[in-house]
């Protein structure tokens, strides 16, 4: 059986390990993130939501993702 | 007396209070108090989600942005990199324009830091931002904002969470009389008399959070702030009495026993 490679991503400053080839969605999702309450930068680049389907991480990827906490 | 609203850029808003919504017990207290407030616009900040525990409450669940206008703020920014990275941030969450910037300089007293605080607001209104800027109490500087686009003026009352109310009544004045922009007083509010005297010196609203979210009760003291707004605006507006060193009786002569 052909292993399947895995790379390695920081999400919020915490080190994962993803197959490679894990779409930014599939991260979304996975952590049960409502796209219209977010906002995300990969690699310091801010993402247009639409096209996460797209986008393949990469090995050292660093991905940010944001939302709205109470504030003055 | 003509309908008097609280317009910002475009839009117009019924409440000349905007209220923060940090340092509160909880979400359901915050909720409870912005509602109480009367306020139509609440600050807002932008920061990592909570990756390890998914199920903790986000503020959206409790504050309803369709409902009220979100005001994605910068702060804890010390730098024009970090306000500009957070700013363009809160606008990709879901098209906010109006934001309030602030760049802070020092760690202790949370004043802004002018320089790196102007060179933001030029970028941000040259891409599309309306800016509503904290500043301080100086007019020089806040000209300086008004020339590169600022679409409000926020000068301190007093450092943030200080709650020491308006210390330079002067600056404020002259602020007043030299800008048409909408000036609101952002941070140092302690009590309701000080939000009254923001409205009376002619400020067009006041920003609130610390007084009321860490207030003895701060559903109480979000009402006291919602009528001490109401109370300075219409004091403003309906001409106080010129001040004397002479009485004059309230009572005629006329008639007397």
């Amino acid at each position: 059986m052909k292993k399947i490679k895995k790379i390695k991503i920081n999400l919020n400053g915490k080190a994962l390990f993803l197959n490679k080839g894990t779409s930014l969605s599939k991260v979304i999702k996975k952590n049960k993130l409502e796209s219209n309450k977010i906002a995300i930068e990969l690699n310091r680049e801010i993402i247009n939501k639409k096209k996460i389907d797209k986008i393949f991480l990469k090995n050292r990827d660093k991905i940010e993702i944001v939302h709205f906490i109470g504030g003055g | 007396m003509k309908k008097d609203f609280f317009k910002i850029s475009t839009k117009k808003f019924k409440s000349r209070l905007i209220v923060g919504t940090g340092k509160y017990k909880n979400f359901i207290e915050c909720s409870k108090a912005v509602k109480a407030s009367g306020a139509d616009i609440v600050t807002v900040a932008i920061r990592r989600v909570n990756i390890s525990d998914k199920k903790k409450p986000v503020l959206m669940d409790y504050l309803d942005p369709k409902k009220i206008t979100y005001l994605p703020n910068t702060a804890g920014c010390f730098s024009s990199n970090e306000a500009l990275r957070t700013l363009r941030l809160a606008r990709e969450i879901g098209g906010w324009k109006l934001v309030k910037l602030e760049v802070l300089g020092d760690k202790n007293s949370l004043l802004p830091d002018m320089i790196e605080t102007l060179k933001s607001t030029e970028v941000l209104s040259k891409e599309g931002f309306e800016v509503m800027v904290y500043c301080n109490d100086d007019p020089l500087m806040a000209k300086r904002l008004e020339n590169v686009g600022a679409v409000a003026i926020m000068p301190l009352a007093a450092p943030i969470g200080s709650g020491l109310g308006i210390q330079n009544y002067t600056n404020i004045k002259i602020i007043r009389k030299q800008t048409k922009l909408p000036l609101i007083i952002d941070a140092g509010i302690g009590e309701a008399s000080d939000a009254a005297i923001a409205l009376e010196l002619g400020c067009d609203g006041v920003l609130i959070n610390t007084a009321i979210a860490q207030a003895k009760q701060p559903i109480e003291m979000a009402i006291a702030m919602k009528h001490a707004v109401i109370a300075g605006r219409k004091s403003f507006l309906s001409g106080r009495i010129k001040k004397s060193l002479k009485g004059y009786a309230s009572t005629t002569k006329k008639g007397i026993i």
